[in-house]
């Protein structure tokens, strides 16, 4: 037994030596012999991705009406899906920046698709803030850009650092992915059969050629970039909350929120992780590389965000109560039980309800339960999101005004398909980029002794 | 000859049979080579005729199909020949500058007085006339919208004969043998069926008719006509006598039933005079009491200070009851439907005010009531104070039918000859009646209107008529004053004024209508040309107004027959916008949100609450109303304040024949209606479809939630605490940024709550100086409505018997807005004179403006609501504002209390070296509203009318707790009950 929880703390298990693990995380990249479901699972996503293009089509050429919003509930789903992708984009920042600084080894073996998985959500995120706008094709109005047209940013509002933060968050998250790919591009290039492989890994691999200086300029710039990036984790879902904390509305005006979206951020990242991880160890057999002993530390991490956001949805309602002004105490109760109750309550199900099933510790390493809480937990968190968005305007200061928002296919077929999208970008990923970064692999498998 | 007709033409037949026929012909006419067809070709192509005469051979056929194919495109070319531009350019002309004319306006036959502003030609806006007593400068959500309906692009554009295009020549052609017929059998036959008419012109030219052929039948008809007023004065005057009441001097007012603000041809004049009496500035200390007893919901009872909820059938009883305590016929002490200590009030409180009492009776309520109210009148001392009478502007001839007596002469074949002017009897006669059958069955039908509607249809001719602004004419007003109908354009449709039509039944065919118009007035009216001049530009005739007639007659007080309610009853209702059914095409008004329900697009039947829950129906539900064989079903709508056990069926919608404007947009009503009552059904059958469909509102939260957004009070609480609405505790204003400097003007904006009656003709008067859009009822329900202004209407107390508040809501100006911080592309900024305004072209639609203001003042274009792009051919882009943007898809638009109007104004002051004067500038909203409850001025200056309003101790801003500081501020609104009733305002507390 205690042989047993040994093995499974070990964040390598078995004993595979360098070569072992260079070649079964490259293999899968360089094979291409995937499996059948592999690319049955890659069309499905496919099919939504092409839905995804067709509703972004269809919303461009028609409008912003098309979707479920009005006045006074002129943000919706566009909105929320934004703030939803960021967040789970933070939990590849965390993992891959923070945990490298505080040398959290465990790290090692997720972290590079748990950073891809950055990338895409953030990219995916970053769709949504330009679909959103009425006139899309002018989104590039928000940059401060000098031109004949005199247009200029208006500094005083959340969107434009929004922006900003969005923007810096993606071009630092691009970089540090990069970074980390370097070595095992060069890896790919040298085990490569064919002139194409080669020449496309060659490429990317800018001449890596693994030397000690290589490495140790290597180490610099992927330790600084880690300091940059681990300001972001905080700074960017803040500036995110203050899209919402700045405005006047009910709901919206909250100082809480810049520490509980990022909480919210690392819960629902850390669920997108797990949602991730379980099907790829098992699809892969990468359980020797993913162990168990990830899987429960991401669960754990969900854990502490969990109960942070948890606390962050009584203290907002408390101060609701506390502040004694009646929009804020009406949008209190219109929350729960007015026409966004369904939602309110499927949130706090998924994310306070199921959470408390993770204390137990046969759950936290049982794999199906886990995938099955993580699905729901990013469902829940959407719900947060989506509540926090409609609630305030739907009833704010006249009640002449009072209306809701609906959801129409294309709110649907947005989401879905971002999503669908997002897989298929993953599934692309695993299949020409190393899922698993070989040479920080190697690295742990060599400093627990085991090569 | 027709088509149809033609099959039994023994010429096409034998054509056809016999063989001589050419191998190819291209229509039927050419085939039977009739003169008709010679004719035709020789005047089209008259120089085509001799060679067509001439058998063409090979050679030559090929010659013209080669130009036809050359030359076919050229008819798309229609610049005009030798155009030159201006040289010395017209002297009242300058391009870019808006030029005003006066005209009139005819809703329901009478005259309401017009100044139409008009662009290079265009006319644009409609305001009110204020040398026109029906107007006074005011106007209506009707009036706003006759623009849109002069453009409207579905309005009828050809002659039709049978539903095929004719032309105007080939119609008078028609006229010409009608006449022959009609002299020879001395107009039996032949009837003329018209609306109602108060225009001289056209009187004078029936009555022409009616010398030339005495036996022809005039028949007026009007689906709105309510005889219960005119029997009552026609028994006691022996003429037709029109009830000229006076609000300015009434103290004490009493409508049994009366919709007094919000109908008839004098609402605009009588809301001016009653808001004068309710509005309490500075000293003042008094004002108009008013109680109101109402049948459906209207503005008059939401105004009125106690109002109680009556079926239409129980008004006899109230009015009896009343009449009784006023010493006025005896019997009949209580009424069920208002409780008698609540009548010993009113009557105590008539008799305390002799001389300035009023009691007025509603139009559809049966003689007796009328009687009544003229007898208690009588007894208070109101005639020749409060109330005068007048001889009828309205022209009825002697031996006139309506529609119910001319359809008995159509049944019985009387009629072979029908013509139809402006009228809609097959849509808006009584179901009863079944008078679209009735009429296929008359020989020669023709019709004269706007639209090809069911008449058109029916009858055998249709002419296209031609719009208010775009002909000559005449009408008077309630208090009969005549003005003159002057044309803004040129018929743009091709229509043609009814002036035509009879003068060319009189044998006189080339007189245009200005001819006609000008022709009367020369011999009749007795204007010579300085005159007449003065008279169309000035927008009336002056002493036109009849004298008032000295009562000198015995009231005549009925018995009224206590009838026990029994079932279901029915109350008909005139939509407020589209009345009959007239203006059903016109999208300003089917979107323009009713007073009181907020309903748009569709007319659900409303009911009571407490009918509802008995009849387990809820908003949306569907139900079938039924009685004798006709049934009708349609959504119900609940409406707090609706009598019991009564449904309120609203005509003018669900119209078949109409443009795709107003084609089956709810439900037509008519069937149920029966011609002997055509405003009240009693006890009919009600039953669940157990369907549902939408009732599409723009306001769908009734209650203010107890919150501080319409302050209001009583009479007696101003007096003792003149400053009740200011709220002490609200914090003093604090901001991170620096106050703004105003270093000229300072906009601002009042609006007085104790004035507003709650019309919505400000919100029509924005939505066309403003190009806004309309966005239909699918657009509506999506909640994506764009008026910029809106009017809340709020209800308190009891659900059956409501307070009900309005409250005017434009954008705020905020000095501190909400707007403005969050606002990422600067494309809604803070003006040097204190506007929010709203950068159209550098907005790319965050929405995030919209998500932050408190008030929810902006709107978005959600889609492309006006793709009036370049090269587009819509004539409805000519109705747009030239110095507003028409938006696109995708920004955001606002109120900007009519910034182009504050610019024109600042122009001009420049040019002329002078300081903007106060007043000089008045947004549409203000320009339009009948009680002038909108003030607008600069605020920093100290003597401004905004300025003095804004010292006014009722003062307040809307949600002034959030320090957005805005300019435009509310005057609480005041309520006079009696104290007599106390217990019963205690029922609907706070307004």
């Amino acid at each position: 037994m205690a042989e047993a929880r040994a093995a499974t703390a070990k964040l390598v298990r078995g004993d595979p030596g360098y070569p072992e693990i260079t070649g079964r995380i490259a293999s899968i990249v360089l094979a291409g012999r995937l499996p059948r479901a592999f690319w049955l699972g890659f069309l499905a996503f496919f099919l939504l991705m092409l839905l995804f293009l067709f509703a972004i089509a269809y919303l461009v050429a028609v409008g912003v009406g098309k979707l479920g919003i009005d006045i006074p509930v002129a943000w919706g789903t566009m909105i929320t899906n934004v703030v939803w992708w960021i967040g789970i984009g933070h939990a590849g920042t965390l993992i891959s920046a923070v945990l490298l600084l505080f040398r959290q080894h465990w790290r090692n073996s997720i972290n590079r698709f748990a950073e891809a998985m950055t990338l895409l959500a953030v990219a995916m995120a970053g769709l949504f803030p330009i679909l959103h706008l009425g006139r899309p094709w002018f989104f590039y109005w928000l940059l401060p850009m000098p031109n004949t047209h005199m247009h200029w940013p208006q500094w005083r509002s959340p969107l434009v650092w929004d922006f900003a933060a969005i923007a810096t968050y993606i071009t630092v998250s691009l970089l540090f992915w990069y970074m980390g790919l370097i070595p095992d591009l060069a890896v790919l290039r040298d085990r490569a059969k064919s002139r194409g492989a080669q020449l496309f890994y060659g490429i990317l691999a800018l001449g890596w050629r693994g030397s000690a200086y290589h490495w140790k300029k290597h180490q610099t710039a992927y330790f600084l970039l880690a300091a940059i990036a681990t300001p972001l984790v905080v700074s960017v879902h803040s500036v995110v909350s203050l899209d919402f904390a700045v405005g006047i509305v009910p709901g919206y005006h909250s100082t809480i929120f810049p520490p509980y979206f990022v909480a919210g951020a690392l819960y629902s990242g850390f669920a997108m992780v797990l949602t991730i991880a379980i099907p790829l160890r098992s699809a892969f057999g990468l359980q020797d590389f993913i162990t168990e002993r990830h899987i429960e530390n991401g669960a754990r991490v969900m854990m502490a965000s969990g109960m942070l956001v948890a606390y962050g949805y009584l203290s907002e309602t408390f101060y609701d109560w506390y502040a004694g002004t009646p929009f804020d105490q009406y949008e209190l109760v219109a929350r729960a039980l007015g026409p966004y109750a369904p939602c309110f309550w499927v949130m706090i199900a998924c994310n306070v309800g199921v959470l408390q099933l993770l204390w137990f510790r046969r759950l936290r390493t049982s794999m199906v339960p886990l995938f099955i809480i993580a699905i729901l937990i990013n469902v829940g968190m959407w719900m947060e999101r989506f509540v926090i968005v409609v609630t305030g305007p739907a009833q704010d200061f006249l009640p002449s005004s009072w209306n809701t928002a609906t959801l129409t296919w294309l709110d649907f077929a947005l989401l879905f398909g971002s999503l669908g999208t997002f897989f298929a970008l993953m599934f692309l990923f695993i299949r020409i980029l190393p899922a698993i970064s070989i040479f920080e692999v190697a690295e742990e498998a060599h400093e627990e002794g085991s090569a | 000859m027709s088509v149809i007709d033609r099959g039994h033409d023994p010429r096409l037949r034998a054509a056809l049979l016999g063989g001589r026929s050419p191998a190819f012909w291209r229509s039927l006419d050419e085939l039977a080579d009739t003169p008709a067809f010679r004719a035709f070709v020789d005047s089209e192509f008259p120089r085509l005729a001799g060679r067509f005469a001439a058998a063409p051979d090979r050679r030559a056929v090929l010659k013209l199909l080669a130009a036809s194919l050359a030359m076919g495109g050229l008819t798309a070319c229609t610049k005009a020949d030798h155009i030159l531009p201006y040289v010395d350019k017209p002297a009242d002309v300058v391009p870019g500058k808006a030029l005003h004319y006066a005209t009139t306006l005819v809703v329901g036959g009478y005259g309401f007085g017009a100044v139409v502003e008009s662009h290079e030609g265009r006319p644009t806006k409609i305001e009110g006339n204020p040398d026109h007593p029906a107007s006074l400068g005011a106007t209506d959500a009707i009036m706003q919208a006759a623009c849109l309906s002069l453009y409207d692009p579905e309005r009828s554009r050809l002659p039709l004969r049978d539903g095929q295009p004719s032309d105007w020549s080939a119609f008078l052609a028609g006229i010409t043998t009608l006449r022959a017929e009609l002299s020879a059998r001395r107009g039996a036959g032949f009837a003329l069926m018209t609306g109602p008419l108060t225009s001289l012109t056209q009187a004078w030219l029936v009555e022409q008719l009616r010398a030339a052929y005495p036996q022809m039948l005039v028949c007026i008809h009007d689906p709105l006509a309510a005889t219960g007023a005119d029997d009552a004065l026609a028994s006691l005057f022996g003429a037709p006598t029109r009830i000229l009441p006076h609000f300015d001097k009434a103290d004490v007012i009493v409508s049994l039933d009366d919709d007094l603000l919000g109908d008839g041809p004098g609402k605009l004049a009588h809301d001016r005079a009653f808001a004068a009496r309710r509005i309490v500035r500075d000293g003042a200390r008094t004002m108009a009491r008013l109680y109101a007893m109402e049948s459906t919901p209207t503005v008059t009872g939401a105004t009125a200070d106690h109002h109680w909820a009556v079926r239409a059938s129980a008004v006899p009883a109230v009015a009896a009851a009343l009449a009784a305590r006023l010493g006025v016929g005896g019997g009949a002490p209580g009424a069920a439907a208002v409780p008698d200590a609540a009548l010993d009030a009113i009557a105590a409180d008539l008799r305390a005010a002799p001389g300035r009492a009023l009691v007025t009776a509603g139009a559809h309520q049966p003689k007796e009531v009328h009687q009544l109210a003229q007898a208690m009148n009588a007894a208070l001392g109101a005639f020749g104070t409060t109330v005068d009478y007048i001889a009828s502007p309205e022209y009825r001839p002697a031996g006139a039918v309506d529609v119910v007596g001319l359809a008995e002469r159509m049944g019985r074949g009387e009629v072979t000859t029908l013509l139809m002017l402006g009228v809609n009897p097959a849509y808006d006669a009584p179901g009863d009646l079944a008078f679209a059958d009735a009429l296929r069955k008359v020989p020669r039908t023709i019709h004269a209107g706007l639209y090809v509607d069911a008449t058109a249809k029916a009858a055998r001719w249709h002419v296209p008529a031609a719009h208010d602004l775009e002909r000559w004419g005449d009408a008077r007003a309630f208090d009969g004053t005549a003005s003159i109908v002057q044309p803004l354009v040129r018929p743009l449709y091709g229509g043609h004024a009814a002036e035509e039509i009879l003068s060319a039944l009189l044998g006189r065919y080339n007189f245009t209508p200005l001819e006609i118009v000008r022709e009367f007035w020369r011999t009749e009216g007795g204007l010579d040309d300085a005159a007449w001049a003065a008279a169309v530009q000035k927008g009336i005739v002056p002493d036109t107004a009849p004298p008032r007639i000295l009562f000198d007659a015995r009231p005549i007080v009925p018995a009224i027959a206590a009838q026990p309610p029994s079932g279901i009853d029915v109350r008909f209702v005139a939509d407020p916008w589209l009345r009959g059914g007239e203006f059903a095409n016109n999208a300003w008004l089917q979107e323009l949100p009713r007073p009181l329900s907020k309903i748009v697009w569709g007319n659900p039947a409303l009911l009571a609450p407490a009918t509802a829950a008995r009849l387990g129906v809820a908003t949306g539900d569907v139900i079938a109303v039924a009685s004798g064989n006709a049934r009708v079903t349609l959504p119900v709508s609940v409406e707090p304040g609706h009598p019991e056990e009564v449904l309120t069926l609203t005509l003018g919608f669900g119209q078949k024949d109409t443009g795709a404007v107003g084609k089956d947009v709810g439900t037509d009503v008519y069937p149920l209606r029966a011609a002997s009552s055509p405003w009240m059904l009693a006890d009919v059958t009600v039953t669940r479809t157990g369907d549902r469909a939408r009732v599409i509102t723009t306001q769908h939260h009734q209650s203010m939630e107890g919150r501080d957004i319409v302050r209001s009070g009583t009479l007696a609480e101003y007096v003792a605490d003149p400053d009740f609405a200011e709220r002490p505790e609200t914090p003093a204003s604090d901001t991170l940024y620096p106050p703004w400097p105003y270093r000229e003007e300072a906009w601002a904006m009042v609006i007085d709550q104790t004035a507003c009656i709650g019309c919505m003709a400000c919100v029509s008067a924005c939505q066309a100086e403003n190009n806004i859009p309309t966005v239909g009822a699918d657009e509506v329900a999506n909640g994506h409505e764009m008026h910029w202004l809106r009017i809340d209407r709020y209800y308190s107390g009891a659900v059956d018997r409501p307070a009900v508040d309005f409250q005017p809501v434009p954008c705020m100006q905020c000095e501190d807005a909400p707007c403005e911080v969050v606002c990422p592309v600067n494309a809604t900024v803070h003006t040097h004179d204190g506007l929010n305004a709203q950068v159209y072209n550098r907005c790319v639609g965050t929405r995030y403006c919209s998500q932050n203001c408190p008030y929810k003042v902006r709107r978005f274009n959600f889609l492309e609501y006006q793709p009036y792009g370049e090269g587009s051919a819509s004539p409805l882009a000519a109705l747009m504002n030239p110095d507003v943007s028409v938006r696109s898809r995708g920004v955001m638009e606002k109120c900007t209390y009519c910034v182009q109007r504050i610019e024109r104004a600042r122009i001009d002051a420049r040019i002329a070296d002078q300081p903007i004067a106060d007043g000089a500038i008045t947004p549409a909203c203000a320009q339009a509203c009948p009680t002038q409850a909108i003030v607008f001025g600069d605020k920093n200056n100290t003597t401004s009318r905004v300025s003095r309003l804004k010292a006014q101790p009722l003062n307040y801003a809307l949600l002034d707790d959030l320090n957005t500081r805005p300019r435009t501020t509310y005057l609480a609104r005041l309520r006079n009950p009696n104290p007599a009733l106390a217990q019963d305002t205690k029922e609907t507390p706070n307004g």
